[in-house]
């Protein structure tokens, strides 16, 4: 039962480089926590500081209760799985997997059940003889699964686990650490940078930016309704299209560029201020006409044939910026087309000048 | 490191680019050693007048000749002492190094400078350092109990030659320790601290095994360098004393040679240090091909 507590965390790095300013988590028990967020966010340090390679500026980290900020990394009962997997290259897989039961001394007997066990769950049995060069990529990733999951620690912590392996590879890793987080039980710490890893195979995702945690939430929650407009626009792919917006003065409705009006009662409070309003590419859908204030008209510029969907890159009347929708790969369309669209109700995203979320409408 | 191929449009090109080392490896070693060997098997009379071919005489009176193979026991443990000790020392200083990566900078600089240092120098030195009247290393010994006086007890001036010539080697063994400590990933030490292994078990476990090729690279190249380049520190230092106590090969050719003019026994001498040589030069070749994949 070891639930992980990050307390108004800091760190700052000698130079001063202030990596995290002040970042709070908890994680439940037996849950799946992706950290989530752009390289140099900050995830790494802060998955170290858990895992004690880092030392904790200030806060405080409990695992299982009990504070570990001056427990070395050995006293933590956690295990650790490297992007580079690190590996002993000197020590055949066996040797690695028991290297840290024979340091904590357990019997002789214990550690070649234990690294059997560990080596059948991961499909290694044939390979314990082997020295790490003499292994795939993947067969590396197992190994140094392996070596986490044969201590039975209370946290396993994920650093980019994935990011060497080949786009297959990693998807069928991903599923393969997923059922194993599952069947194990252990309370974990993913980090990745990459939002489809994210999404599939986290319980709940802590988006970082810039050290901070823009939002906390399950995957649905990060999907459907970002914190803010950072968060919006990494989850997700393509990525939402965001339009500049001006709230009307009676406080009922945004307009939009190209003459769209979006009806909502919602960015009352912004009345006559500038908002940014986000959809998302698949939940743009055919319109009836053009003609309406809620329909809006892309003037098609490029066409991506996906087989089930199809993606039309135009421009509004009004606003530069490309705007990107996921159609129905059945709908016929060319380049040069004028579509109407409107949006999906509920899908529509409202951000204020600070760029957080003011509502979904 | 990944060798690479390159071919050059004029056949003539890598001669003439290899030409000046092959000229220098002419002068300086192949034709020594063809004289060398060319002495080897002759004897001249005691005035220097006449020389005779006498074949294999002078190797087969060296091997019985009781002082000569004192002075090879004498190489053997002067090279194994200056082994150890520099590459002892080197081999702390650079984990210190590793750990404060940002000090590396400032460790190496100051490291690199008694490379820089003839050994003769060198030896002059140490020689002033441990005399026993007036050195300063000497008077601190004193106070602490130790009669310090290599002219008189030969495991001071063994002692001697072995500091003067293991710590012009230091700076040489820090920066191939450092470099190999430097090129294994921190991820691998950080690892182990998570499997659970304090510092000392983590250098004895994982760095010093990933280390090896380079301990034996080192420690083939401390020995040609404790067999062949401490002349000038012997010579300076304490002159092969006391008695023959610090007689170590390469002294004993010049000594014989141009002190007991005996031309065809040094010359002998010279020929089976050539042929040590030759075998640890060989050793040191194979063992640069095995590296370590991370
Ligand atoms: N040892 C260090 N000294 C100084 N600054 C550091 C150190 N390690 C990391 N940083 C800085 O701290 C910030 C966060 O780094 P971190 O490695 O945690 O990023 P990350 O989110 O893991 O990125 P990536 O996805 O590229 O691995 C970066 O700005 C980085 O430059
Ligand atoms: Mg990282």
């Amino acid at each position: 039962m070891a639930p992980i507590a990050i307390d108004g965390v800091r760190k700052v790095y000698p130079g001063p480089v202030e990596a995290i300013p002040n970042l709070s988590l908890e994680i439940a028990d037996g849950e799946l926590c992706v950290l989530v967020g752009p390289s140099g966010c900050g995830k790494s340090t802060l998955l170290r500081m858990v895992a004690g390679l880092e030392e904790i500026t200030g806060g405080e980290i409990r695992i299982g209760g009990r504070r570990v900020n001056d427990l070395e990394p050995a006293e933590r009962d956690i295990a650790m799985v490297f992007q580079n997997y690190a590996l002993y290259p000197h020590m055949t897989v066996y040797d690695n997997m028991a290297y840290g039961l024979r340091n904590r001394g357990v019997p002789k007997a214990e550690i070649r059940a234990l690294v059997d066990e560990a080596a059948g769950i991961l499909g290694l049995s044939a390979l314990l003889a082997r020295k790490p060069r003499q292994l795939s990529g993947g067969q590396r990733q197992r190994v140094a699964m392996g070596r986490a999951i044969v201590r039975k620690p209370q946290v396993f912590l994920f650093d980019e686990p994935l990011s060497n392996l080949d786009a297959k590879l990693r998807s069928q890793m991903r599923v393969e650490i997923k059922r194993l987080q599952r069947r194990l039980a252990t309370t974990s710490l993913y980090v990745t940078h990459d939002q489809v890893e994210a999404m599939t195979l986290g319980d709940r995702l802590l988006i970082m930016n810039h050290g901070i945690a823009e939002q906390v939430g399950t995957p649905m929650d990060v999907y459907h309704r970002p914190a803010t407009r950072f968060v919006a626009g990494f989850i997700g792919s393509p990525m939402m299209n965001f339009l500049p917006g001006r709230v009307a003065g009676d406080g009922r409705g945004v307009h939009l560029p190209g003459g769209w009006l979006l009806a909502t009662a919602k960015a009352r409070g912004h009345a006559g201020r500038p908002v940014t309003v986000g959809i998302r590419p698949e939940h743009l859908q055919p319109a009836a006409t053009g003609t309406d204030s809620d329909t809006i008209t892309l003037r098609t510029e490029l066409i991506e044939v996906l087989g089930a969907d199809t993606l039309v890159h135009g421009r509004l009347d009004g606003h530069d910026d490309t705007v990107i929708a996921r159609l129905p790969g059945s709908l016929q369309v060319a380049a040069g087309d004028n579509l109407p669209l409107a949006a999906e109700p509920g899908t529509v995203h409202l951000f204020d000048e600070t760029e957080r979320a003011i509502g979904h409408v | 490191m990944r060798t690479k191929t390159v071919t050059f449009r004029h056949l003539w090109l890598p001669y003439l680019l290899l030409a000046p080392q092959l000229l220098i490896t002419a002068v300086f070693f192949l034709w020594p050693a063809s004289q060398a060997i060319y002495y080897s098997v002759l004897q001249e009379d005691p005035f220097g007048l006449t020389t005779q071919f006498v074949g294999l005489e002078n190797f087969r009176r060296l091997l019985a000749d009781p002082l000569y193979l004192e002075s090879f026991l004498t190489t053997v443990v002067f090279s194994v002492l200056v082994a150890g000790l520099s590459m002892g020392i080197a081999l702390v200083l650079a984990i210190m190094a590793d750990r404060v990566i940002r000090t590396a900078l400032l460790y190496r600089t100051l490291l690199i400078w008694p490379y820089a240092v003839a050994p003769a120098v060198a030896g002059v030195l140490w020689f002033f350092l441990f005399n026993p009247t007036v050195g300063v290393a000497a008077y601190a010994l004193d106070a602490l109990g130790h009669d310090w006086n290599h002219y008189v007890d030969g495991t001071d001036a063994m002692a001697l030659i072995v500091i003067a010539a293991a710590w012009r080697q230091v700076s040489y063994n820090f920066l191939f320790f450092l470099a190999g400590l430097q090129a294994m990933p921190r991820s691998l030490t950080e690892a182990a601290a998570i499997d659970g292994a304090g510092p000392l078990k983590r250098f004895l476990t994982i760095q010093l095994p990933l280390l090896s090729p380079t301990v034996f690279f080192l420690m083939v190249v401390n020995i040609v360098y404790a067999f062949f380049e401490t002349f000038g520190i012997v010579h300076a230092t304490t002159a092969g004393g006391p008695g023959n106590d610090t007689v170590i090969l390469v002294y004993k050719v010049w000594r014989d040679a141009f002190e007991g003019l005996n031309l065809g026994s040094s010359a002998a001498q010279s020929v089976i240090l050539i042929v040590i040589v030759v075998a640890l030069t060989a050793i040191q070749f194979r063992t640069l091909e095995r590296r370590v994949e991370y």
